[in-house]
């Protein structure tokens, strides 16, 4: 029986992207507790609702993460649209489709970095990173930004994208393809990334239900969660895709997850490239938003909850957001006990911890 | 599973162009739309104030009986929104982003009025 030990851990680290503070108390080598705390990048976005006219707060809204930031615009814009029963044009709905899966592209990829960081692989860091930064350079050509896109409105987008455009973004991915997949599988082939993934923090189907896990998560457990299949909102009827699905439940899972969803969001968007209508982008927005609504969209974390309450003038009474980190903290806790403390790491970035989306 | 499956990624790129600029010596080229800096032409405001109403950040002060329009720069977000809301477009986007100082400071612009004194004001940071 070994001495009980408690160790600090974050919320500045070396592996974390984001301030998340863990109490891990460990016997011997293993964790057998860890008590998280979040708190340190609080910064009241949700209260600021009252102080923005509803038109102008998705500005705000899509600041809530600098990663899913796209997604925070359009889940917010989803939430009053559906409030004041806009129909967004088709073409916008193409576009926020296309967007929002490059994001997905661009945050995926950015997580294969940090994990590539956290088990000190620094080369394939880069290279991740290097394939993501071409993604962000579609954004900044077709949005101005590389980041914070503020395409997204109330009633549709801002920005159209030329069809030759949408044929070059289509055939640039497709480019990437073969890279992307030389890059990720090493993820897979390489003995020494296997060996901090095979068989690390196995969360089994039941553990992730009773959890209410969601996003890549989820799907890593072998739960076909993903709201995509149901959206309604922007083209994903009518395009072709499965979730990307593993039984295994551990960390090879996850990463398996998500890397298979880079290769299905570049098929998402050249179907939605391939299918896109000509018309309007966006539709006026007349009166205000009253009573209440509430919404969902598939982050590249996991489901995200948007709820808005109107009161019938320019300010919105309540916004609130419920983000895929914050349901996937539990299961991160119960990950967490009884595995060695040199996996620490890799458990909390499989997670792929957003903590100033779950803050705001 | 094989420990030669990333030579291939190292080999290419002993032989490749770095993916990286050489900055600043190399400068970046921003595509047409990039959202780097709000830039202001006095002439045309009417100092209506709906830029500052509509402006998320809280950047922009207009002080109607002065005929004074003032941004901070180190607050604004680059959403684009005071361009999209000003009635006679005198506000635009400017690629280049708002340059690095050691102090942060306002930009201050006052209507101009043709042979007056305080025409020499305009653009100089506040409190100097
Ligand atoms: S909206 Fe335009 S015209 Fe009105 S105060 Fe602002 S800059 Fe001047
Ligand atoms: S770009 Fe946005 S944040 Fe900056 S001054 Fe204009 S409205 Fe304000």
């Amino acid at each position: 029986m070994g001495s009980h030990t408690v160790i600090p851990f974050g919320p500045q680290h070396p592996v974390l992207p984001e301030p998340v503070h863990l109490d891990l108390e460990l016997e011997d080598e293993k964790v057998i507790r860890a008590i998280p705390s979040i708190g340190y990048v609080h910064r009241g976005l949700e209260k600021l609702v009252e102080k923005r006219q509803f038109t102008e707060y998705v500005y705000v809204a899509e600041r809530i993460c600098g990663i899913c930031s796209f997604g925070h615009g359009w889940g917010y814009c989803k939430a009053v649209e559906g409030n004041m029963n806009i129909e967004v044009p088709p073409r916008a709905r193409y576009l926020r489709t296309i967007w929002h899966e490059l994001s997905r592209l661009h945050s995926h990829l950015l997580w294969l970095g940090l994990l590539a960081d956290g088990m000190g692989f620094e080369s394939l860091f880069m290279n991740a990173w290097r394939l993501r930064e071409q993604i962000l350079d579609i954004f900044e050509a077709t949005t101005g930004g590389r980041v914070i896109f503020s395409v997204c409105k109330v009633g549709g987008v801002r920005r159209d994208i030329d069809n030759s455009t949408l044929r070059g973004i289509s055939q640039k991915l497709l480019d990437m393809r073969a890279e992307l997949k030389r890059v990720t599988d090493t993820f897979f082939e390489e003995p020494t990334a296997v060996s901090r993934l095979r068989g690390v923090g196995v969360l089994s189907r039941e553990k992730a239900q009773d959890l209410c896990c969601v996003g890549p998560m989820a799907r890593a457990s072998g739960i076909p969660l993903d709201i995509r299949m149901v959206d309604t909102d922007g083209a994903y009827q009518d395009l072709n895709f499965q979730p990307c699905l593993s039984n295994d439940g551990d960390c090879y899972a996850r990463c398996r997850v998500r890397v298979d969803e880079l290769f299905t969001s570049i098929d998402l968007i050249r179907q939605a490239v391939e299918k896109i209508p000509e018309g309007d982008l966006s539709v006026p927005v007349k009166g205000n938003p009253a009573g209440e609504f509430f919404t969902r969209i598939e982050q590249p974390r996991g489901e995200a909850l948007y709820y808005v309450k109107g009161n019938g003038t320019k300010y919105l009474d309540r916004m609130r957001v419920r983000t895929p980190t914050n349901i996937n903290i539990p299961a991160l806790v119960q990950t967490l006990q009884g595995c060695d403390f040199a996996d620490v790491p890799m458990l909390i970035l499989t997670i792929d911890p957003c903590i100033s989306c779950t803050e705001r | 599973m094989s420990y030669l499956h990333f030579a291939r990624t190292i080999l290419s790129s002993l032989f490749k162009k770095p993916a990286t600029r050489n900055y600043p010596a190399v400068p970046r080229k921003y595509p047409e739309i990039t959202r780097g800096k709000i830039v202001m032409n006095i002439e045309n405001c009417i100092f209506c104030g709906m830029c500052m109403r509509k402006c998320p950040a809280d950047a922009i002060t207009v002080t109607r009986a002065q005929k004074k329009w003032e941004i901070n720069p180190f607050s604004c977000i680059q959403c684009g929104c005071c361009v999209e809301t000003c009635p006679k477009k005198c506000l635009s986007m400017q690629q280049q982003y708002t340059q690095p100082a050691p102090q942060k400071s306002e930009e201050v612009f006052y209507a101009r009025v043709p042979d007056h004194p305080a025409d020499s004001r305009n653009s100089k940071p506040a409190g100097k």
